[in-house]
């Protein structure tokens, strides 16, 4: 078989790994947490760092109004399907397909890929300012407007007494990485193609 | 006779004044000038950083377990054991008070003496501490994960339980001695009859190898002298034990002078596998007894009390062959073996010698049959067959000795003050450091084993007189580290401690600090009044006795508002912590309770009493300041009339739970 052919099935079969990896870590580091709270995201759930961190994190939370995180979210029920389906087509595209294909899939990818991020940053944003009216302590910025609590989409931000770190987990990587692959396999194909 | 204890004084100061005296040689600042400052940062443990060594120093009469670093002498933890402790709820509790009963019924207090550590191959493992209760004989056992009791044993047919609780080298048993020997069975006798009636125990229990659960396995049951101290053999003198008898003049009064006539009193060496191997082919009396097997499960989160009313009973004068007894000056304290299991040291209290018996010369002696006549049927070894040497004139008052594997053997000496450092097998002294004041015991971390750490030394003191700020006329006594790496001993530093010292094991942090529990899972919680959720929260009335299932977490109870608590009733708190966090315990107290404090670590669920005698509305709250809503963390109980007809509800904001 065309070493593009290889290339586009092998990468997007890399969107598996999603069901294996998290795609994100938020980390929440305070001089009485040494070792930082955290929480993996994955696209079917949210899990602890160390044990009972997410209990932590919403107990945490609580003082400051904001809901805690939820076991379920909509997300959870569309995005397997969305990359089970994702990974076929890439599939059947490496078997069947033309190179041109391949850029196709790639870019029809990297769109979801983009809504899926804007999608995590309106969460963030909702779980960050979605405050409980009775919350035990309320904080106003300097401009007399109610302090938010959304951690950051990516990077680290101060947050309280807490610093939050937001950052790609492996799971993150791995899909970048099969897209790469689906991308070279394009480039590739239309050198393959060339040649004969 | 009172003018033999007389002279006895007179010559001990004699001595004393004589020999210069490390008081006087050394002088009390002996650690000011040019060396203090190295000592300061030998002891210094920057903050946030770890001390190399844990040392579980005894309580003594305070009846717990201290723990402390060292080389920092910092006290991080002191574990309740043989008294209860109200601070912890320890004893007061519905969970932890079955771990005092006794067949004495429940006791509150303890005399704390012998902690040791287990071990594996002859090398302190850091899985559990035993330690020894003299008043009311019993031994328990604290997890070096949890830092808790874990359990208690009673021992039976004994009374002062000194020459107690050493493990074997592969904490094969844990033995207890009777110090104060007593009528087996008890009974009814004219307390002057006391010679050849009264009785000692020496027994063995068993150890788990996975949960730790002791058994007493076996009794030996002995001359009616006073077993003071004991160890194990190890390495070649693995399967043996050893035990100091003073009182070999079995005197039932004045013993200060009457128990110390003798010129020679004994160590008796007992062939613990050959005593097993009797047990096995059960050739072994069974007695009727009744002592309390008192045990916590990790499930349930609470203790249980069985009474046991067998033990199996080998008699030391009929059987030849399972004991020996080796003649030792005057009223020996300590009996410590050597690291390669050779020497055995016994420290007679009022000897001008410490005395040295060889293993090897032991066994030889057996074979040759060289006995020096026998006791109650028991063959006495010749002193010349089984001695290998002695540390002449070494200090006054030896008490007790460790080793810190480099040949070396470091002896306490209580009359003169000091710590004496000595070499084995040419038993000369190698040099002497003063003890503020009157040293008991002293402890290397491992010294007491095959492999011991030979850094530190701690002296455990009885007086401490002017060494620290006065507090009145009970002043601390106090502990004394020494470093001992050098051919010369260092003193370090002073440090007071708990209660009495009257003993202590040591282990390096390793094996111990990374591997205890931070929390206890929720979900393993099997206590039958747990409470998982505040969701099921409840008050459940049973007559007169109401039970609440209440929850804890940051920063409120579930419920916080009850009603239809009557007066007369029985109220038990059944309070869950809900919290799966390190370091979140929360506390809970009732106003006006007769009782103490619970207080809770995440996971597990402890029950208070209450009896409400008041109408009223009566509230609780938190006692351990666990967040920065802490103070809000408080509710009510409402106490109506006897017989009043006030609803049972239970509320959190109101709205009722279930
Ligand atoms: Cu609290």
């Amino acid at each position: 078989m065309k070493k593009s052919r290889i290339l586009m099935i092998v990468g997007s079969l890399m969107l598996l790994s999603l069901f294996i990896y998290p795609l994100w870590n938020i980390q929440l580091e305070a001089p009485q947490y040494p070792i930082p709270l955290g929480m993996y995201i994955h696209i079917n759930k949210i899990t602890d760092e160390q044990p009972h961190d997410v209990k932590n994190i919403n107990l945490m939370n609580h003082y400051v109004g904001m809901q805690e995180i939820p076991e379920h979210m909509l997300e959870f029920d569309l995005f397997p399907p969305i990359i089970i389906g994702m990974a076929i087509l890439g599939v059947l595209i490496g078997f069947k397909g033309g190179y041109k294909w391949f850029l196709g899939w790639f870019i029809l990818m990297s769109a979801l890929g983009a809504a899926g991020m804007y999608d995590f940053y309106l969460w963030e944003y909702e779980y960050g300012h979605n405050l409980d009216p009775k919350a035990i302590m309320k904080f106003i910025n300097p401009d007399g407007t109610q302090m938010g609590f959304q951690p950051p989409v990516f990077g680290s931000k101060v947050i309280l007494n807490f610093v939050a770190h937001s950052y790609p987990a492996t799971g993150a990587y791995t899909l970048l990485t099969g897209m790469l692959m689906t991308l070279i396999a394009f480039f590739i194909g239309k050198k393959e193609l060339k040649k004969t | 006779m009172l003018k033999q204890a007389l002279y006895g004084l007179a010559m001990a100061s004699f001595v004393l004044t004589s020999c210069g005296g490390p008081a006087a040689e050394s002088g009390k600042k002996a650690t000011s000038g040019a060396l203090s400052g190295s000592a300061a940062e030998k002891v210094y443990v920057a903050p946030g950083e770890y001390d190399e060594f844990y040392a579980f120093i005894s309580g003594g009469f305070s009846g717990q377990l201290a723990v402390y670093g060292l080389p920092s002498g910092r006290l991080f933890r002191v574990i309740p054991v043989f008294s209860q402790d109200p601070e912890k709820g320890y004893g007061y509790n519905e969970e932890t008070k079955p771990l005092l009963n006794t067949s004495h019924g429940f006791v509150p207090w303890g005399d704390a003496h012998h902690p040791d550590i287990s071990q594996t191959a002859g090398k302190v493992d850091g899985r559990w501490v035993f330690i020894n209760e003299n008043n009311t004989p019993r031994i328990a056992r604290v997890s070096l994960k949890t830092f808790e009791t874990e359990e208690i044993i009673e021992i039976p047919n004994s009374a002062g339980n000194h020459s107690s609780s050493f493990v074997t080298e592969n904490s094969e048993y844990v033995v207890a001695g009777t110090r104060f020997s007593v009528p087996v069975p008890q009974r009814d006798m004219p307390i002057n009859e006391a010679k050849g009636n009264f009785k000692g125990s020496l027994s063995f229990l068993s150890i788990d190898q996975e949960d730790g659960d002791m058994d007493l396995a076996f009794q030996i049951r002995m001359p009616g002298f006073d077993y003071d101290l004991s160890h194990p053999g190890r390495g070649k003198s693995h399967g043996w034990f050893f035990f100091t008898t003073y009182n070999t003049e079995e005197a039932h009064t004045l013993l200060e002078v009457n128990a110390s006539q003798n010129d020679k009193d004994f160590i008796a060496a007992v062939n613990w596998k050959y005593a097993e191997q009797l047990i096995a082919e059960g050739k072994f009396e069974e007695e009727t007894t009744n002592y309390a097997e008192n045990e916590w499960d990790h499930h349930t989160h609470m203790a249980t009390t069985t009474m046991k009313k067998k033990v199996k009973v080998l008699d030391a004068s009929k059987i030849p062959g399972l004991v020996y007894f080796l003649p030792t000056p005057k009223s020996p304290h300590g009996c410590d073996v050597s690291p390669d299991g050779e020497y055995i040291i016994g420290s007679g209290k009022l000897a001008a010698e410490l005395t040295a018996h060889s293993f090897t010369k032991m066994l030889k002696a057996i074979e040759d049959k060289a006995f020096d006549g026998e006791q109650y049927g028991i063959p006495v070894l010749q002193y010349e067959a089984v001695n290998a040497g002695a540390v002449k004139n070494p200090g006054l008052g030896p008490l007790h000795t460790e080793f810190d594997g480099k040949g070396n053997a470091y002896t306490t000496f209580f009359i003169s003050s000091e710590v004496v450092k000595w070499k084995l097998g040419t038993w000369e002294v190698v040099d002497r450091q003063p003890c503020y004041y009157s040293v008991g015991h002293l402890m290397i971390p491992g010294g007491n084993s095959r492999e011991p750490f030979g850094k530190y030394l701690v002296a455990m003191n009885k007086i401490t007189k002017d060494r620290y700020l006065s507090t009145g006329p009970e002043v601390c006594q106090s502990a004394q580290l020494y470093d001992i790496t050098g051919e010369k001993m260092e003193l370090l530093l002073d440090f007071p401690t708990i209660g009495e010292p009257h003993y202590a094991a040591g282990c390096p942090k390793d094996l111990i600090h990374d591997k205890t529990t931070k929390l206890f899972k929720l979900e393993e919680n099997n206590h039958p009044y747990v409470t998982k959720s505040e969701r099921e929260a409840k008050v459940v009335r049973e007559g007169n006795d109401v039970h609440i299932y209440m929850t804890m977490i940051r920063s409120h109870f579930a419920p916080d508002n009850i009603e239809g608590v009557r007066v007369g009733d029985r109220v038990f708190f059944h309070i869950t912590n809900l919290e799966q966090d390190y370091d979140v315990p929360h506390g809970f107290s009732m106003i006006g309770a007769n009782t103490a404090e619970l207080l809770i670590m995440p996971g597990r669920t402890e029950t208070s009493m209450w009896y409400p005698k008041q109408v009223g509305v009566w509230p609780f709250y938190c006692t351990d300041f666990c967040s920065a809503l802490h103070q809000e963390m408080q509710g009510y109980v409402r106490v109506s009339p006897k017989g009043a007809s006030t609803p049972l509800t239970w509320t959190l904001d109101d709205d009722p739970l279930q």
